[in-house]
């Protein structure tokens, strides 16, 4: 299945757990410290450097980039590490995140409720993913490392859907 | 006496660092092959293949095969030879030039409360072991955070038996689920004491994915474990399946009256350990 950004969430109503997709469009990278100092902006009421409404936000810190390349190696960290971050973000409109590995039960509850899809990549073949990243920019919080907050590009990154709007999931079989 | 040369440690540690990050072990390719004969599932073929893939392209482009280029862990067996130097001082040299010159990632912060990246990925942790040859074997890991985060030590009591030992195993590996990148390759220690247990396990994983335990006990250990790990239908990535062990390696060490340490570390398919004789 071919699926492109702003993931509005009527894109989302066809989605469900297992489903292999491709992704095209716009998504945010941002792991755990930058989530720390996201939420820290929003508690605090100030300005965000994204928009959150309709993004897809990756849990990934890519390896530098080598000087002409575009991205370094970029594939996921697990997910649950973000559990505790997750909801004010999906009351600010968020469409999806992308990690990897099983997410609490609260955060699929979470996910059912503001309607927003979770999927995984595949951990561990992050050169892999690399091919289908075309485009990359610094958005916030460089003194992170890898662990800023960059805007990607993506064209058919391959995903699958793990947590759908129904609550239904990929890990239990 | 041989003398070993900084220079050469601090050179060989760099190739260690770079071919560990780039280049597969041929023989987890031919089990992934092998196991993916028995997967049925598609998702979970899926996934075997991107693993496949991501080998050829990483070696292929000289990109890091994961993000997560890992902490290095180094593993000496110092014969008798002469070194004249800070070899601690020369490991984490070798370790700041590859993963600066060659674009790695830098996963070590300072202090686990005040988190400052060193921005070299050093310190390595190091082990040492003296052995009574005439060189210096290095044996290099580079290990991830998502798989060492869902390892456990376990202080059973002494009269626990065989059985005890499979449950908890089978207990962290279903824990750990998808969340550690199965397929996995499963490290036990069982003996020593606390610390002693933590290193046998991860000792186990740097051995050749395709042997088996020279110990009766240990190895059927490994046969029972590895097939009851794949009977439960974690698969690759957690999406199902019977591919969940690559392998289990079980290494075991006397212990006290009063104890019984049993250690897991999880190695995830992305098993990334080099070694070399100076
Ligand atoms: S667990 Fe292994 S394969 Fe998965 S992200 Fe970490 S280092 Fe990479």
């Amino acid at each position: 299945m071919i699926l492109s950004t702003p993931l509005t969430k009527e894109k989302l109503i066809n989605l469900k757990a297992g489903d292999l997709v491709y992704l095209s469009g716009t998504i945010y990278t941002m792991r755990d410290q930058a989530h720390k100092k996201i939420i820290a902006l929003i508690n605090k009421n100030q300005p965000l450097p994204f928009d959150i409404e309709n993004s897809v936000i990756y849990y990934v810190g890519p390896t530098p980039t080598k000087p002409g390349e575009i991205i370094g190696s970029c594939g996921p960290t697990s997910s649950y590490r973000m559990d505790s971050f997750i909801e004010p973000l999906l009351q600010l409109g968020l469409s999806a995140t992308i990690g990897k590995g099983e997410r609490s039960l609260k955060v699929i509850e979470l996910l059912k409720k503001h309607k927003t899809v979770h999927f995984s990549a595949v951990g561990g073949v992050a050169a892999y993913l690399n091919q289908f990243v075309i485009d990359s920019e610094l958005v916030a919080f460089k003194e992170l490392q890898s662990e800023s907050i960059k805007k990607l590009i993506v064209k058919n990154f391959p995903l699958f859907v793990t947590y759908d709007i129904y609550g239904n999931d990929i890990f239990k079989k | 006496m041989k003398k070993i040369k900084r220079a050469d440690l601090i050179e060989s540690i760099k190739n260690l660092c770079k071919e560990a990050n780039y280049y597969l072990d041929k023989n987890i390719l031919k089990k992934i092959e092998e196991l993916k004969e028995k997967e049925d599932k598609a998702i979970s073929l899926e996934v075997l293949k991107q693993i496949e893939e991501n080998a050829l392209i990483a070696e292929k482009k000289n990109l890091p095969l994961c993000q997560d280029t890992g902490t290095v862990v180094v593993f000496l067996e110092i014969g008798n030879i002469l070194i004249d130097f800070n070899i601690e001082e020369a490991i984490n040299k070798g370790v700041s030039l590859a993963y600066n010159e060659n674009y790695f990632r830098k996963s070590i912060v300072n202090h686990p409360l005040e988190r400052t990246n060193t921005l070299d990925n050093t310190p390595a942790i190091i082990h040492t072991k003296f052995t009574n040859t005439n060189c210096l074997k290095i044996k290099l890991a580079l290990k991830g955070g998502g798989s060492e985060n869902m390892s456990k030590i376990k202080m059973l009591t002494p009269t626990a038996g065989y059985e005890q030992v499979k449950n908890f195993v089978l207990a962290v590996v279903k824990e750990a689920g998808g969340k550690a990148c199965p397929p996995f390759i499963i490290g036990v220690g069982i003996g020593g004491n606390f610390e002693k247990s933590a290193l046998l396990a991860k000792e186990s994983l740097l051995r050749d994915i395709k042997d088996s335990s020279e110990i009766a006990i240990d190895k059927k250990l490994e046969t029972e474990l590895f097939a009851e790990i794949n009977k439960l239908n974690i698969g690759p990535m957690g999406f199902g399946g019977q591919t969940t062990a690559l392998a289990v390696k079980v290494n075991s060490y006397p212990c006290h009256i009063a104890s019984f340490p049993v250690a897991v570390n999880i190695q995830c398919h992305c098993a990334r350990h080099k070694e070399i004789i100076l």
